[in-house]
């Protein structure tokens, strides 16, 4: 079996969950991997300081596009707080496969939007 | 379908970095368009300025002072002469981008006014459209893009309608799109400009490592090119210009050596080319292009592009064979520089340089510094293969064994329906 292209990722990538528009919604960032100018964007709905619903549209790797479609599901009724504080390691964990460190942004990207959204803040996670 | 020609200059070991290997894949190396790799002969160039000749240029008086001197303007000789240019109008810069750079400060700031226009294509690199976009923000000019067509070439005719509006001061274009691949018809479009009272900058930089190139039979006033991509050392560029140009032109960088003399409030410049040469100069580097300059004239350029216009028609023939893969720009080899960029259905570029890298195969992914283009081309990226003269045509073939490989990898069976994916 491949180590990056695991079943599972191709799966997301071919698949991915919470993917489109959402409408209406709270929260929107938009953001674009400097390496290729894939762009990823985010829709959020919010209920009581927690995301309700989330969808991202875009396009991307096969690692950009998995990543945010494993973590969409992690997301959905987590707190705005506790999406502040998530860092590369959470969305790196729930990935399972060895991200190289030219790859490491396909893999961020997802979090990084949702951040942006969240937060107003666009750094890259660290 | 494969012809029974293998196509190679036999020159491979000339350059010491294809001994290295990955396990039991030798380098595939697909990406001269980015960086060219470099011959021995550089390399020894380099060092023996440096461990031999080294003191820096233009001050001393001491032998190792005279023989830097020598071999820093004996380079500025060869390599003038190499793009059929003089001497004195040939300017050493960092790169092309740094030598677009300079027209466009240098030139630009002492000419363009209000209502100007500058002429571009939707072709060009990202070194030949922002230092255009600064220029005219800052002076209030129009940037304009001549448009390209389904097969990813200009046409003379919207050229001509262009220029006719009468306000373009200055046509900047690509000779060959190091995306599309297309080589531009500069002579004609330099013609077409001069007719119009518009002066003409052409980025050289895919264009000289591959093709002969004759600065003046091209006609171009302002010719950019870089070393690294033509078998010589990052560091260097070259901005070729007409001398009347360059002398009516104030300075870029400013400091040492560009000077003729200098008082508490006023300078004066040095003469051509050295009034654009701030500082110390890159003289290793110099040592360097020469001898890349010398060795591509060894091998002569028309065997240079005979041999990668080969290998381009037999990319192309084999990349036809990729199911659901898509080149981008002209489909005849013949209009094409030595490359190939490329979509694949179902896989994204960086999944596709990823995998083939696995088999040591190097091709680059992304925009390529030309997202303009790309959104033409109604892409976020596109994989790139591109060839130089250390290629062969077992490189080609490891490259199709290679994205089959990818498609395996993504379980793709058959051609998919565009937009499925990616």
């Amino acid at each position: 079996m491949d180590d990056l292209y695991r079943d599972y990722i191709l799966e997301h990538y071919k698949r991915p969950r919470n993917f489109g528009e959402l409408e209406p919604h709270d929260l929107e960032a938009l953001e674009h991997n400097p390496l290729c100018g894939d762009e990823l964007g985010v829709h959020i709905r919010v209920k009581d300081d927690r995301i309700e619903d989330l969808r991202f549209h875009g396009h991307g790797c096969a690692i950009s596009q998995a990543a945010a479609s494993i973590a969409s599901e992690e997301l959905k009724g987590m707190e705005l707080e506790e999406v502040g504080r998530l860092g590369a390691d959470w969305v790196l964990e729930l990935l399972g496969i060895p991200i190289s460190a030219t790859r490491r942004k396909c893999a961020l990207l997802g979090l990084k939007v949702v951040r942006g959204a969240v937060t107003g803040d666009n750094a890259w996670p660290g | 379908m494969r012809p029974a020609a293998e196509h190679s200059l036999g020159v491979r070991a000339d350059f010491p970095i294809f001994a290295r290997r990955a396990g039991e894949h030798p380098l595939v190396y697909l990406d001269s368009s980015s960086t060219s790799q470099k011959p021995r002969i550089v390399v020894d160039a380099i060092a023996e300025h440096l461990l031999e000749h080294n003191a820096n240029v233009h001050r001393g008086v001491y032998p190792l002072a005279l023989e830097s001197d020598e071999a820093f303007e004996g380079a500025r000789e060869r390599v003038a002469a190499f793009t059929g240019a003089s001497e004195r109008c040939t300017v050493f810069t960092k790169n092309a981008t740094e030598a677009i750079n300079l027209v466009a400060y240098a030139w630009g700031r002492a000419n363009m006014r209000e209502g100007d226009a500058v002429l571009i294509t939707q072709m060009e690199h990202h070194a030949n459209i922002v230092p255009w976009q600064m220029l005219c923000r800052e002076r209030g000019c129009s940037l304009r893009y001549l448009e390209i067509d389904a097969h990813g070439e200009l046409s003379l005719q919207a050229l001509e309608s262009e220029l006719a509006r009468g306000d373009v001061r200055m046509l900047a274009f690509a000779h060959v799109s190091n995306v599309l691949g297309t080589i531009n018809p500069v002579a004609e479009m330099t013609s077409l400009a001069r007719e119009a009272g518009a002066l003409s900058l052409v980025d050289g930089a895919q264009a000289v490592p591959q093709m002969p190139v004759d600065v003046h039979a091209l006609g171009a006033d302002f010719y950019a090119w870089t070393g690294h991509k033509a078998l010589g050392p990052t560091g260097i560029g070259v901005l070729h210009a007409r001398r009347e140009l360059l002398e009516e032109m104030p300075p870029f960088l400013t400091g040492g050596d560009m000077i003729g003399s200098v008082d508490f409030q006023e300078s004066t410049w040095n003469e051509l080319p050295w009034k654009f040469e701030a500082g110390t100069p890159m003289i290793a580097e110099a040592a360097g292009l020469a001898a890349a300059v010398d060795y591509l004239s060894a091998l002569g350029m028309e065997s240079v592009r005979s041999h990668e216009l080969a290998l381009t028609a037999y990319m192309l023939e084999r990349l036809s064979e990729v199911p659901g893969l898509r080149v981008v720009g002209p489909p005849q080899a013949e209009r094409r520089g030595g490359l190939a960029a490329f979509t694949l259905d179902g896989i994204h570029p960086h999944d596709i340089a990823e995998i083939v890298a696995r088999s040591n195969v190097c091709i680059r992914a992304g925009h390529h510094c030309a997202q303009p283009l790309m959104r033409c081309l109604g892409v976020a990226a596109t994989a790139r293969a591109s060839v130089g003269v250390y290629n062969e045509t077992a490189d080609i073939d490891a490259l199709v064994d290679a994205l089959q490989g990818a498609r395996a990898v993504f379980a793709l069976d058959g051609p998919r329906q565009p937009g499925c994916a990616a």
